[in-house]
């Protein structure tokens, strides 16, 4: 029997058992992927690491780096192994349905880590109409395509959504020599960073097409161009043979929602308290799977923070109850974790809907201020923090907001 | 010059449901088709129920076929190994006026032979599908209709006319037909086919065939039907198949269960005259989530899986249009039930030949033909621990979401009528079929296919 099953070896389920096998805990991290590593293992550009590692690596030497963290601290990590179902049992902890090459298996654990990721919706989710030729894909697709198969996409793409990972499709695109023939977005900016933005239009020569849409997309057999709608009413006509869905994550929560585990109704992935815990005992939840999609650095500091409450757990069958929940405000979207536990002090993410220079938050239980605090800046698609002392002074029978000031 | 007892012009549900039956009565059989794979027209894109003909215009050739057909694809569920599930359906009413019509709705059912038809009370409704939006005024119960795989009977009628002899020509559309003393020659794009019969099984194309065959019996205006695919996780919602009741004015918007794990919402019904207009459209999508969102509130907060549209080959008339003619039978205008009732159509068509003179000895022992299961309500390889003890490639999961072995894609790769591409590979597997369509396994999966065709990823 083993101690802690991880579900998902991306970097916050390697960041968690990393932690625990240097506990001496008994882990064993399971991946449906062929290799370990998560979504850094495809995206072949630098930039991860500075928060956890304090340096910056290209995503696979990202992905190796960790991947190599857990297994010398100890953890096992056995990859092409699907978790297909969990059924979480009422004294902590579950059943868990594994097949894999060497056998299907029902382990039983007694502290499960969820850190399934999250998933860009792709075209049918956006319910973006037209005909269903080939050359419609994600980022993930994309990467995959090009990074592990060594394959090639088509000539001229248009990219939808105008995020980081927007940006990310461009160079994979480029690398391919697919020429990017548009960026295009509903949004009235793009939500990346701006010297980003101005070095790939620089570079690629592609036009950032905000407050448009696909309004449909055309081909039989393969795409041959998008029809766009700007927000005044004006349409054109783009020609391509690849359209690539950017960003617009989901969590991928399917385990979860098996298990009947509660789920935070406006992340789309499980609630979960202060030290990472979902609604069954023994069973926590990081990374992406909360918060999509965060940087794969934050994502992996969540492994490491989950570590106190996953500690308390298996040495003291901790599990605290009540828990307060932490709401939002428009423009705000989420926060997770989405409920208070006291004596689990952790950041808060939070999602915007809206971009606001010079914000001013507020954190608020009754009629008490708890905290208030004021960030550069806040932009939709990209998680932000609020520090963990933002509810020191909260208690744990009256729900939180956090809302602008 | 290619010589046959009978060309079948058409390989979807019905055509290759016909094919088979005349293959296993001895006779030899071509099927011509154009597009690049069977089951790729109407049959793959439909609403996947299994039609008990409840609602049929009583007195047709419809309301008796799909009947008889109903009956037929479950007693040969077991040897093909295709899903049946007799989950049943509700007819909601919504309105006084679809109140009204409930009883014109069991007594038709009467009148097409089915007796189980029973009216439900609203609490009834509401304690079968909690989830049900508010204000259903009451309902009837049809205990017998269910859910049927569109993809795994296509294909499975196709692969057992061929393994017992039929040959198959895909890629191949009709150019030219030409009507001589002792049968028909079929010209195609891909050579000329002369058999004693020719079956026109051509469903959107079949009017066209009709009158190049020398007839002029009827004109299909497609009709198309657009429908969104919720995710998995909203399959637990729906407990039935929640039927619209029609009215003079619309004939709405169903909600149901796939034998995949999903949950439908649609179709529209959009007269068209565009025999390839398979494209969802915006307001198609607005249309289907306004109805939704009456019938089933909570279906709206799900994840999105997948849509699509098919075109149903609907005619002026209000029966299927068949007839046996001077070696010809047309088989065509079967809208939307062919999947139900194809073997019953089958059955016909082999009866008339026969009684037209077709002298064939049947197949002493045909081949069978046994299907990889697509359902969700019985054992998939991915579960299945023996088999993969035997054989490690069915744990070796490809598509996630859908959970797809490296098995299952070998195997249909390997069998008698492999898929070309992803969308065939889809229809027989699953593959790419799920939430993430593709995120994950797009990549590896057209890097299978390419490697087995030699070509590039």
């Amino acid at each position: 029997m083993t101690d802690v099953l991880v579900i998902g070896a991306g970097p916050s389920g390697l960041a968690a058992a990393a932690a625990l096998a240097a506990a001496g805990v008994d882990v064993r991290v399971v991946d449906r992927d062929e290799a370990p590593g998560g979504v850094p293992r495809h995206s072949d550009h630098p930039g991860y690491g500075a928060r956890d590692l304090r340096r910056l690596l290209s995503g696979p030497a990202y992905a190796r780096t960790l991947t190599e963290r857990a297994s010398s601290a100890g953890a096992r990590i056995d990859v092409r192994t699907t978790v297909t179902d969990l059924r979480p049992l009422p004294d902590g902890g579950g059943e868990v349905d594994i097949t894999s090459p060497s056998g299907r298996e029902t382990v039983v654990a007694g502290t499960i880590v969820l850190a399934t990721g999250c998933r860009e919706r792709p075209r049918s989710a956006r319910l973006v109409p037209g005909a269903r030729p080939a050359g419609v894909m994600t980022t993930g697709w994309l990467q995959r395509l090009v990074h592990l198969e060594h394959g090639s996409p088509g000539r001229r793409a248009v990219v939808v959504g105008a995020e980081h990972v927007s940006y990310s499709a461009v160079v994979t695109l480029a690398e391919a020599e697919c020429k990017t023939v548009a960026m295009v977005t509903d949004d009235a900016s793009h939500t990346s960073f701006t010297a980003f933005d101005l070095a790939a239009r620089a570079r690629y020569r592609f036009p950032l097409l905000t407050q448009t849409r696909i309004e449909a997309i055309h081909g039989n057999g393969q795409v041959t161009g998008v029809t766009i709608e700007h927000a005044d009413g004006r349409r054109g006509h783009i020609a391509c043979d690849t359209v690539v869905f950017t960003g617009d994550w989901v969590p991928e929560s399917d385990i979860a929602v098996r298990g009947g585990i509660a789920m935070n109704g406006r992340t789309r992935g499980p609630s979960v308290d202060t030290g990472f815990r979902t609604s069954a005992r023994g069973v926590f939840a990081v990374g992406n799977l909360l918060h999509p999609a965060s940087t794969a650095d934050v994502c992996a500091q969540d492994g490491q923070r989950a570590m106190p409450a996953i500690d308390a757990w298996l040495h003291a069958h901790s599990w605290p109850t009540p828990t307060a929940a932490i709401c939002v405000e428009a423009p705000l979207l989420w926060s997770a974790p989405d409920r208070l536990a006291p004596g689990d002090a952790v950041a808060l993410r939070l999602q915007t809907a809206l971009a606001v220079d010079r914000p001013r938050l507020v954190a608020i239980q009754g009629e008490r201020t708890l905290w208030q605090g004021r960030l550069p800046w806040i932009r939709p698609t990209r998680p932000f923090a609020i520090p963990a002392a933002a509810l020191a002074a909260a208690h744990d029978d009256e729900s939180i907001t956090i809302r602008l000031g | 010059m290619r010589a046959f007892d009978v060309v079948v012009v058409g390989a979807g549900a019905v055509g290759s449901a016909i094919a088979s039956a005349l293959t296993r009565q001895g006779a030899r059989v071509a099927i011509v088709e154009a597009n690049g794979d069977v089951g790729a027209g109407t049959s793959k894109a439909n609403t996947a129920i299994w039609h008990t003909g409840f609602d049929a215009k009583p007195g047709t050739l419809e309301s008796r076929l799909v009947a008889r057909g109903h009956r037929l694809l479950e007693e040969r569920a077991e040897e093909f190994g295709w899903p049946i599930e007799r989950i049943g359906a509700v007819l909601v009413a919504w309105d006084d006026t679809q109140l009204a019509r409930l009883d014109d709705i069991i007594a038709t059912a009467v009148a097409n032979g089915y007796e189980r038809a029973r009216p439900m009370t609203p609490d009834e409704v509401y304690s079968g599908d909690p989830h049900l939006g508010p204000g259903a005024l009451g309902g009837v119960s049809i205990p017998d209709e269910g859910l049927l795989d569109p993809w795994t009977i296509s294909i499975a009628l196709a692969t057992d006319a061929v393994v017992n002899g039929a040959q198959l020509f895909l890629d191949s559309p009709v150019t030219a037909v030409e009507h001589t003393a002792a049968g028909y020659v079929v010209r195609t794009s891909t050579g000329d086919i002369t058999a004693s019969w020719l079956v026109n099984a051509a469903g959107l194309g079949s009017d066209l065939l009709d009158r190049a065959a020398g007839h002029d019996g009827f004109t299909i205006t497609p009709r198309r039907g657009q429908l969104i695919v919720y995710d998995k996780a909203a399959r637990n919602l729906v407990h039935h198949v929640i039927l619209p009741v029609p009215t003079a004015t619309t004939k709405g918007v169903l909600v149901a269960p796939t034998v995949y794990g999903n949950v439908l919402l649609g179709p529209t019904a959009e007269d068209l005259h565009d025999r390839k207009a398979t494209q969802t459209t915006a307001d198609g999508m607005d249309f289907l989530l306004a109805h939704g969102r009456r019938i089933m509130p909570d279906l709206l907060d799900m994840e999105v899986t997948a849509t699509y549209a098919g075109l149903r080959a609907a005619t002026e008339h209000a029966d299927y249009c068949y007839g046996v003619f001077d070696h010809y039978v047309r088989v065509a205008g079967i809208r939307s039930t062919g999947i139900s009732s194809c073997l019953a159509i089958a059955e016909q068509v082999v009866g008339d030949l026969m009684e037209a003179g077709l002298a064939t000895t049947p197949l002493a022992s045909p081949r069978t033909v046994r299907m990889p299961n697509l359902a969700e309500d019985r054992l998939r390889p991915y579960a299945d621990a023996a088999r993969i003890a035997a054989d490690p490639a069915y744990g070796d999961l490809v598509c996630l979401c859908e959970r797809v072995s490296a098995g299952e894609i070998r195997d249909a790769l390997d069998s008698p009528l492999p898929p070309r591409d992803i969308d065939g590979l889809r229809r027989r597997t699953r593959a790419i079929a799920g939430r993430c369509q593709g995120f994950h396994c797009g990549a590896h999966i057209t890097s299978m296919i390419a490697k087995r065709s030699g070509g590039a990823p």
